[in-house]
């Protein structure tokens, strides 16, 4: 190297043009790389915009009150949501009910209690596995596990718990990040004045991640609401043209639990179903239900994304 | 670390209940002990539920497969190339199914990788901070569009484009629902890729300017070799998701089982004939009952795989700094 050095500066002085020229090569290789930077991932942005733009106007013919109003049918235009959003709704409520408590209950488990052992890398490890299991398993799971081991049937139960499951890994994992961000001396204090481990759980860790906590709850349940797999493999009907009974009544206690083991559908099976039809007509349906189910889930992803962007700047420790 | 300050000797409330005369300060003490002991005992059985999931997969997998395989070998199972289970002449062979997965999935890496990458370098090495933040929730926000939207759009968007292009292609077929798929992916790969690229130490790009190098140089000599686990880590879970993503296929792919590698076909994958069998209403415990068990079974084991080799090349990219 050194023995090279001088002939190398020679060459350079020698060659000033060459030089100059390799020089502006690689400048010019920085901006068409990052023009094509630019361009690969508009290409991706724009694909899906244009992907929205589709279904909207798409299904812009079907964007009034009566599509939300009417039940399905045999005729495209007269053909409504009511049944898959009602559906949709129910199940999300029995996804909500189980996922929210066991996974937070899970993450305070393994971060609060758990102790460094074989034990909690089992269960850290499964936890890590069931996220990357593709949601058509669950699907199969359910079926076997509730409708037919079970007999819980083709229900709005069926459908919650294994949405609840499916979920599960996300909330799990989101509790445990907003709790590992509390630092030490919140709990020490609360030691000190003679709080039991429950109550600084409880009143401290849950209380200052609860933000964190949404964050993932939200993120797991726009997820749920998009799920098709799942709740096709147990076998959801996809005509229905009727409401599950409801589950507030007049009468005393004013609710019943009928509904939970009523037939339903969802909306992405209503759209599902609709796109496999051959009748131009339907896929308009099926645009503007892709339509709804966008807004819904991207207005919850978002909401998920700015309360962590809000979150991350408030935090003073 | 903070529990030892709370804990009590285990046989503290054993003595304290043997005694009759307890002051009822301590009483309550004792009251208190058990009850955190009930809770630590709930929160322990919600993790568990997660355990409890993934053995009840695997069991109900194995369990119903195991009805499918009395029926049929395991050898006709991989070798035979007609997969008819619900025909009278029944062929019980899963490669045309695998076939089909495989296929749509290479079609969706060959858009998502290197566009992903792509995308991935440009967002960690030449993007300003301010495209930096606004960019990377885009992505987030993108990754959470339900996979049947993207079905629509691969039916009844990019088939007809295709076919413009292309006349004879047939209007379900592999490329399409690939395509689309792999778009479907971009915004994972680029995301985790480029969470990789920005674990590399900031010492080494400022050495690589040191030498004189230029931004493209150092992204494409530097940065990118190092951050190559976690590239690749990203490459493989997009693999997996590929190969479990079930909607589009199954709404733009068709679901003739074929066995060919050819995108411009139609085919079923695993999980399409899932879907396909799971709308019918198939007698439980019938054989084409079990036979979505065994192809579930497949699909399980050949994720599972991708999932645990992308688990261990990116614990190895961890340690490199």
């Amino acid at each position: 190297m050194n023995s090279n050095t001088p002939k190398i500066k020679a060459s350079v002085i020698e060659n000033l043009g060459a030089v100059r020229a390799m020089i502006k090569r690689h400048k010019r290789n920085d901006i068409l790389f990052a023009t094509i930077g630019l361009v690969a991932i508009m290409f991706g942005l724009l694909a899906l915009l244009t992907l929205f733009v589709d279904l909207v106007m798409d299904g812009y013919p079907r964007f009034n009150l009566q599509f939300f109003s009417d039940f399905p049918s045999r005729r495209a235009g007269s053909a409504g949501l009511l049944s898959a959003w009602v559906g949709s709704l129910l199940v999300m409520l029995v996804t909500f009910l189980t996922a929210v408590p066991v996974g937070v209950a899970a993450g305070l488990y393994l971060e609060e209690y758990a102790p460094k052992n074989w034990f909690s890398d089992l269960i850290e490890i499964n936890v890590s596995n069931l996220a990357g299991v593709p949601s058509i398993i669950y699907g199969l799971l359910a079926l076997g596990l509730f409708v037919y081991g079970l007999n819980l049937g083709q229900s709005i139960l069926t459908a919650g718990l294994t949405l609840g499951l499916l979920i599960l890994p996300i909330v799990i994992v989101s509790t445990r990040e907003a709790i590992r961000s509390i630092p030490v001396a919140i709990r020490e204090a609360a030691y000190a004045v003679g709080a039991t481990k429950w109550q600084v759980v409880k009143d401290h860790v849950v209380k200052y991640s609860q933000g964190g906590i949404l964050t993932g709850v939200i993120i797991g349940m726009s997820r749920a609401l998009g799920e098709t797999a799942p709740i096709i493999t147990i076998g959801a009907l996809t005509f229905i043209a009727f409401l599950p009974p409801s589950p507030v009544t007049t009468e005393v206690p004013f609710i019943n639990f009928e509904w939970l083991s009523s037939s339903f559908t969802v909306l992405p099976i209503q759209m599902f179903n609709w796109l496999s039809r051959p009748d131009h007509a339907f896929h308009i349906n099926a645009a503007a239900t892709g339509a709804i189910i966008i807004i819904v889930t991207l207005l919850m992803n978002g909401t998920a994304i700015w309360l962590r962007y809000k979150i991350r700047k408030n935090i003073k420790w | 670390m903070i529990s030892a300050a709370n804990k009590v000797p285990k046989n503290y409330s054993a003595a304290v209940t043997e005694s009759t005369t307890v002051s009822p300060r301590l009483a309550k003490n004792v009251q208190r002990h058990f009850k955190e002991r009930i809770i630590e005992f709930v929160l322990m059985l919600a993790a568990l539920s997660a355990v409890f999931t993934t053995f009840a997969i695997v069991a109900i997998l194995l369990y119903e497969s195991l009805g499918f395989f009395k029926t049929v070998s395991i050898v006709e199972f991989f070798t035979a190339k007609e997969w008819t289970p619900l025909f009278e002449d029944a062929h019980y062979g899963i490669m045309p199914l695998v076939a089909g997965t495989l296929t749509t999935s290479a079609v969706a890496l060959a858009v998502a990788i290197p566009i992903g990458t792509v995308a991935a370098i440009y967002l960690s090495e030449f993007a300003s901070h301010r495209a930096r933040e606004i960019v990377k929730p885009i992505l987030e926000l993108l990754v959470g569009v339900p996979t049947i939207v993207f079905g629509y759009f691969a039916l009844l968007f990019v088939t007809p484009i295709l076919q413009k292009l292309y006349p004879e292609l047939p209007g379900f077929n592999m490329l399409s629902a690939g395509i689309v798929m792999g778009i479907m992916i971009i915004p994972y790969i680029a995301s985790v890729a480029e969470d990789a690229m920005r674990a590399v130490p900031m010492s080494m790009r400022e050495g690589s300017y040191a030498m004189g190098a230029t931004r493209f140089q150092t992204a494409i000599r530097v940065v990118t070799p190092a951050a190559v686990s976690g590239i690749v880590a990203a490459y493989i879970l997009g693999i997996s998701r590929a190969v479990g993503e079930t909607m589009v296929v199954a709404v733009a792919a068709g679901q003739q089982p074929n066995l060919t590698f050819d995108p411009t076909e139609g085919a079923a994958t695993i999980t399409a004939y899932i879907v396909q069998v799971a709308m019918g209403d198939l007698p439980h415990a019938s054989i084409g009952y079990q036979s979505i068990f065994a192809a579930g079974l497949v699909l399980f084991a050949m994720t599972l795989g991708f999932n645990i080799l992308g688990h261990i090349v990116r614990k190895k990219y961890r340690e490199q700094y």
